[in-house]
């Protein structure tokens, strides 16, 4: 078939609404929007447990604890069900991670915010997850199969993942006047980054229509946004606490709430590298990386004697 | 980077009298890691009684392109489904 009659077969499935496997012909530009799509998604994952992990060894309970190493676990596992996904596509898994430490694929920016205290744990779960499951519910209706199936499995184990969160922010909020102080404050200070990531406005997203006619995303941006206020709004209240935008206010008319607009300029510094964690990050997925080598190395080193032995051993049997 | 482990594809079997099926790939550097690296990223909620594991090199696929041909015998074989047979309504179940 010639490129053109390719690309309109492609195209005649994707509107079908029949999913594009691994090996399926697949226009370049939506393989590479799919790797750098897929991977920013994984290194993300990763990146996530840090904030998380911060808080391991100080949760205020063994319960606690225990549901928090689950959910960084949880974390590992997503950002691993991603990069074998984006290896479907042909990406190497060593090179991805390369191109995270060295800036040039990004992860989501939330996770270049500090966890100042253990509310944050409860924030995180319940907003920052709860962001990312409207998001990733979308994208289970993705057009490629191999990204579909992991934001599948992804979606179920996130459940639990916004569930323990507002869990925390309840018994917080329900607590003594201090421990409602700390939820609060922690409230404060997710609110926004949250929304931030939804990403740029519809008209300022660089990749949005071509995205859209692959259905490889089929909400925009701003859509996304509004729903997971929505949602979220009554939450808050739920909690007794307030939403910091003085501006919030449902909209009879519109069947919504408004909002105040959202500080780009704060977005845009995060996103370059200026935000408060963007190098501790770094530094401590470079140091996992460099003080992992070795096992690596080692792992390869035993399996590649022990298969010489079988062989050896095989040879003397046969003989 | 240097050379990393290899890709291995994994099949899990959910509970015993059911197949196992694809799940995903992980890396590891031998079939016991495997095993192991397998267990750890698709079932830690009980998904599974049973893990296989093979390297990815080894999987031999069809080609997608040539699906139309592969499959073409057994397009027009509708005589092979229970439903392109008429029998009376006085034979109940068969």
């Amino acid at each position: 078939m010639k490129e053109q009659n390719l690309e309109a077969h492609f195209q005649a499935k994707i509107d079908a609404e029949i999913k594009i496997e691994p090996k399926d012909w697949m226009p370049d530009e939506y393989r590479k929007t799919l790797i750098r799509q897929i991977s920013q998604h994984a290194h993300s994952e990763i990146v996530g447990m840090l904030p998380e992990g911060n808080w391991i060894t100080r949760a205020p309970s063994l319960r606690r604890k225990l549901i928090l190493l689950a959910k960084v676990q949880d974390e590992a596992g997503h950002g691993l069900y991603l990069y074998s996904a984006a290896e479907t596509l042909g990406a190497d898994r060593g090179d991805l991670v390369l191109q995270m430490l060295n800036g040039k694929a990004k992860y989501s920016s939330i996770f270049n915010y500090p966890t100042l205290n253990w509310a944050d744990i409860g924030a995180i779960g319940w907003l920052v997850d709860g962001a990312a499951i409207t998001n990733q519910v979308m994208l289970t209706r993705t057009s490629y199969g191999p990204y579909a199936r992991a934001m599948v499995r992804i979606c179920k184990e996130e459940s639990f993942h916004q569930r323990q969160g507002y869990e925390i922010m309840l018994a917080m909020s329900r607590g003594s006047e201090e421990q409602k102080q700390m939820a609060q404050d922690s409230l404060n200070r997710w609110w926004w980054p949250s929304l931030m990531m939804f990403g740029p406005h519809d008209g300022e997203s660089s990749h949005s229509e071509q995205a859209f006619k692959w259905k490889i995303k089929r909400k925009s941006n701003d859509e996304l946004r509004q729903q997971f206020v929505d949602a979220t709004i009554p939450q808050a209240g739920l909690l007794g606490l307030t939403v910091p935008d003085p501006a919030l206010r449902w909209n009879a008319e519109r069947g919504h709430y408004d909002f105040s607009p959202i500080n780009w300029d704060e977005f845009w510094n995060v996103v370059k590298g200026n935000g408060p964690c963007n190098r501790e990050r770094i530094a401590a997925r470079q140091k996992a990386c460099d003080d992992g080598a070795w096992v690596r190395e080692a792992a390869l080193a035993y399996a590649e004697k022990k298969e010489q032995k079988q062989i050896g051993a095989r040879q003397t049997a046969a003989a | 980077m240097k050379k990393s482990w290899p890709l291995w594809e994994v099949f899990i079997r959910s509970k015993s009298g059911l197949d196992h099926k694809h799940a995903g790939s992980i890396h590891a550097a031998d079939a016991e890691m495997a095993i192991e690296n397998a267990r750890d990223i698709y079932t830690r909620r009980n998904e599974g009684v049973s893990i296989w594991v093979v390297e990815s090199k080894h999987i031999t696929a069809s080609d997608p392109d040539d699906a139309d041909a592969l499959f073409e015998p057994a397009k027009d074989k509708i005589y092979r489904h229970p439903t392109f047979y008429n029998l009376p309504d006085e034979v109940k179940h068969m």
